[in-house]
């Protein structure tokens, strides 16, 4: 309720503003504008924990390729903006391509060059007019009707602001966005579940580059000329600042931050020239100071701030049933995983040595072995996780070894991880609906539109499904940072349920459970059994193993020790030696 | 281009090289050890050829201002600090040792800017006022934030080289300086003359990175600080303070700052805002050397001061155009021949 009177309220302000003089109209203006750039940046940098220091060039590459071929070629504005956001999207998808495989430096240092060079070729070459820039470009024309009211113009742009917004959003609230919310921890996990890491880094960057570059064409038309001082270095700074004290984690933070900071630049440059008098750009000092105050005691921002205030968002209700299509399992005793003579070495060290054994569909098989002996590499060499070094691993008819993470995940495996990769600001609904991405195939124009809301309803039904079959329904809607590491595991099965999966791949899925905690899983694995899927489990704890398996595999020295029923391995000497120490 | 253009383009290049490779070595070592990309490291080149140039004309230099400015704030944030946790006691001694020298120093400063002191005594005095910014920055901005993910850094970084631009501006003016050069003479090889300068840079320079080999790998501190950049709670299990160790980086990032402003000012005009191109293009030549490797950063430096020198003969005024957009050939070289890795926040 206080949320929708707030959002009211924001817009009746935006409706009145143009009633005030023409100096808080021009100031409205460029707030809608740089609020649209801070969209694309919390986006980016509050979100996927990437970030940019170039936006303000592509803001100038969108306004110099409009003003350009609008003023020498009279082409339409409408035809250039096409222009303008292809050449940004070629030049981001260029940039990321190179940068986002490698550290996450790389790409903030790679734009900081971009910018620089950028804003010297618009100042150096002569067909942009150097440092002067190019003047009279035409405005815009919609229906035949100019655009050269200021009034007009600035809801034009609110418009296209208040758009960018509802169309993040939505895209957050998507198959994609929590693929992308979940990136800040690494790739590994969403790569798990099939998505692209790289390609959704690449995604958002192409995307938060267009909407600069979308607000520099209509400032361009606004301003109708254009000089190369507002695209550079200090400006794609400015806009980081403008999320960091606004608040990262927020679309709405995007325009408190654009607000404060273009309010606060305007106050400053009035009063500290005079107050020191001298000129200069000594504004920065403060936002300088402010940023880090802000990085040191308030992380998130004024938004977070306003955030403890509303009381929590309301959660769409879940529909009762998700008719997603499920895979067939294969009849019972089909062998379904066949690992042959892989080993992993390490330089000198061989983690894995010469690794073979199977798992046959509907059973489940215990990897056991004391620390070190090289359980959990085996497990990520078949998941894919890091490459073997010799040896293959066949799933159904197809051979996995060799293949990425993510087409591997394609093909029916699905896995959960020793260290968990839970999203902690997510619901733990949304994480385990991170489970189901393979499961539908909505792009990201159609969550940007909203016309994924039938098929995101299903996921939502089927996540919540899986969330009533470990027990953790009612832990539905709360942060899954703020449930216990035990049930922290759970629901990391539920969301490698919710892949669908042929084969489940559990790492060390007992460790931190208490006794009781064990038995239900115990009982949800045979009862997992029971349905036909197949598990493989590694796990130390042998009691858990013990009376749930239905073959153990005995891993020592990255050497397989034992295979056998669990009464065998219960009796064998070479077990017995490498786990007591000798009888 | 003839044969004596080459050599004169060459010998800028060898000379703006030594500067660059100089901050490449400061910029991996801060990134190694403390996971800040240490943007403002130019900020230290400006302000150590604008403090020399104000004391050479008999002038108190406005950085001594900056200096006392950040002591204070250091002690206020250490006092809030020990006071929290309790240990008041230790209070009188880390005042002493956070306001103490800073104040010695500037007390120095006004003893003796008026004497137009010979050269050596000049480039001290900047030394003393320049070298304690950089563990001070460290305890005022970076220290709190040490847990902190490298974007966090990244931003804190960007957020200080905004505010000692501006402090540059405010204290020195937008007037440019240029420092005598430290000697007139010249030598002269068949058609080639060096000049004396040059000579001192490459000097300096080669002395320089001597002695960083020589101190990460001869002495204690120095092996210390690659354990630290190699692997930090490695190094801090075995009782390497990560605190400790990121107050020498900075002092070190600003010591090798502030020469290079003292051996480029002679060469080229330096304004307030000019370090910050500078360290830019020795990030260039440390990104040739992945943030990493010394040696290849060296190299890097070098492709950076003969790509610069070469096209400000051939595209005059593309020069540092041409530099920055060397990164990406760079950046897709690393990419294709580094192999992936992941790092989480």
């Amino acid at each position: 309720m206080i949320r929708r009177v707030g959002t009211i309220t924001f817009l009746l302000i935006l409706l009145l503003v143009p009633l005030l003089p023409p100096f808080y109209l021009t100031m409205g203006s460029y707030i809608g504008l740089y609020s649209m750039v801070a969209i694309g940046m919390v986006l980016l940098t509050g979100v996927a924990g990437l970030t940019s220091f170039g936006q303000a060039a592509f803001m100038g590459l969108g306004a110099y390729t409009s003003a350009l071929l609008t003023t020498h070629l009279a082409w339409s504005p409408w035809l250039t903006l096409l222009i303008a956001v292809a050449l940004t999207m070629l030049i981001a998808f260029i940039l990321g391509a190179i940068t986002l495989r490698m550290g996450g430096h790389y790409l903030p240092l790679a734009t900081i060059a971009w910018g620089i060079s950028l804003y010297f070729l618009f100042g150096t070459i002569p067909l942009l007019g150097g440092s002067t820039g190019i003047s009279d470009v035409a405005a815009l024309r919609l229906f035949g009707w100019e655009l050269r009211d200021e009034r007009v113009y600035y809801y034009l742009i609110w418009a296209v602001c208040l758009a960018a917004l509802w169309i993040s959003t939505n895209l957050l609230d998507s198959r994609e966005g929590r693929a992308i919310r979940a990136l800040k921890g690494g790739v590994s996990m969403v790569e798990a579940f099939g998505a692209s890491g790289l390609r959704l880094k690449n995604i958002v960057f192409i995307y938060s580059a267009v909407l600069a570059c979308l607000a520099g064409w209509l400032y361009a038309h606004m301003q109708r000329f254009v000089n190369p001082s507002p695209f550079g270095l200090n400006q794609g700074i400015e806009f980081l600042f403008m999320i960091t004290i606004g608040g990262p984690f927020s679309f709405w933070g995007a325009l408190t931050g654009a607000t404060v900071i273009t309010l606060l630049k305007t106050v400053l440059q009035g009063i500290l020239p005079k107050l020191i008098s001298q000129s200069g750009n000594f504004e920065i000092i403060v936002f300088g100071v402010m940023i880090v105050i802000v990085l040191q005691w308030m992380r998130g921002g004024i938004w977070a701030l306003v955030e403890k205030l509303l009381p929590p968002k309301e959660h769409r209700p879940v529909i009762s049933s998700s008719h997603l299509e499920t895979r067939t399992q294969p009849p019972h005793g089909t062998p379904l995983l066949k690992v042959e003579a892989v080993t992993k070495a390490y330089g000198g060290l061989i983690a894995v040595k010469n690794m073979s054994f199977e798992v046959s569909s509907g059973e489940i098989v215990g990897l056991i072995g004391p620390n070190g002996a090289g359980k959990s590499t085996m497990f990520n060499l078949i998941s894919g996780e890091i490459p073997r070094t010799a040896g293959s691993v066949h799933f159904g008819s197809h051979t996995i070894s060799g293949l990425p993470p993510a087409q591997i995940a394609r093909r029916g495996l699905s896995r959960t991880f020793q260290h968990v990769r839970l999203i902690p600001g997510m619901t733990t609904l949304e994480n385990v609906m991170i489970g189901a991405y393979l499961r539908t195939g909505d792009g990201i124009i159609a969550a940007g539109l909203k016309l994924n809301r039938a098929s995101d309803d299903r996921v939502r039904a089927e996540a919540a499904k899986q969330l009533r079959r470990v027990g953790l329904e009612e832990s539905m809607f709360v942060p899954a940072g703020s449930l216990s590491l035990g049930n922290q595991r759970i629901v990391e099965i539920a969301r490698a349920l919710c892949a669908d999966p042929l084969l489940l791949l559990l790492d060390e899925p007992a460790a931190g459970l208490r006794h009781l905690e064990k038995k239900e899983l115990a009982r949800l694995l045979s009862d997992l059994r029971k349905e036909g899927l197949s598990v493989l489990i590694v796990e130390h704890d042998m009691d858990f193993l013990m009376n749930l398996v239905d073959r153990i595999v005995v891993m020592e020295f990255g050497e397989k020790l034992a295979e056998g029923l669990p009464q065998e391995i219960r009796s064998n000497p070479a077990v017995l030696e490498a786990y007591l120490g000798g009888v | 281009m003839d044969f004596s253009i080459l050599l004169i383009l060459s010998q800028d290049a060898v000379t703006n090289s030594a500067i660059y490779a100089l901050l490449a070595m400061a910029l991996i070592l801060v990134f190694g050890v403390t996971r800040v990309v240490f943007i403002p490291q130019g900020e230290f080149v400006s302000y150590g050829a604008l403090t020399i140039a104000s004391l050479q004309l008999g002038a108190i230099p406005g950085t001594v201002w900056l200096l006392i400015i950040l002591a204070c704030l250091a002690a206020v944030m250490e006092t809030a600090r020990l006071l929290s946790s309790g240990a008041g006691r230790q209070l009188p001694k880390a005042l002493v040792v956070t306001l103490g020298p800073p104040l010695a120093i500037a007390a120095l400063v006004k003893l003796c800017a008026p004497l137009h002191l010979p050269l050596g005594w000049q480039v001290l005095l900047t030394m003393l006022i320049v070298i304690p910014m950089g563990p001070l920055i460290y305890r005022v901005a970076f220290r709190p934030l040490a847990d902190a993910s490298p974007l966090v850094l990244l931003i804190a970084a960007v957020a200080v080289h905004f505010v000692l631009v501006g402090l540059g501006l405010l204290f020195f003016g937008a007037e440019g300086v240029r420092t005598p050069p430290f000697s007139d003479a010249q030598l002269t090889i068949g058609t080639l003359a060096v000049s004396g300068q040059s000579l001192c840079v490459y000097a300096t320079s080669f002395l320089f990175l001597a002695l960083l080999a020589w101190f990460f790998n001869k002495t204690l501190y120095g092996k210390a600080l690659r354990a630290v950049a190699f692997n930090r709670n490695g190094a801090r299990l075995v009782g390497i303070s990560p605190h400790l160790s990121g107050t020498v980086t900075f002092a070190l990032a600003s010591f090798i700052g502030c020469l290079s402003g003292i051996l480029i000012g002679p060469i080229t005009t330096i304004y307030y805002d000019s370090g910050f191109l500078i360290g830019l293009k020795g990030f260039v030549g440390a990104i040739v050397g992945g943030l990493a490797s010394y040696p290849l950063a060296a190299a890097g430096a070098l492709m950076v001061g003969f790509s610069e020198s070469f096209s400000s003969f051939w595209l005059s005024g593309y020069k540092d155009v041409v530099v920055f957009t060397m990164i990406i050939p760079v950046l897709l070289w690393r990419s294709l021949s580094s192999v992936h890795y992941e790092e989480e926040e």
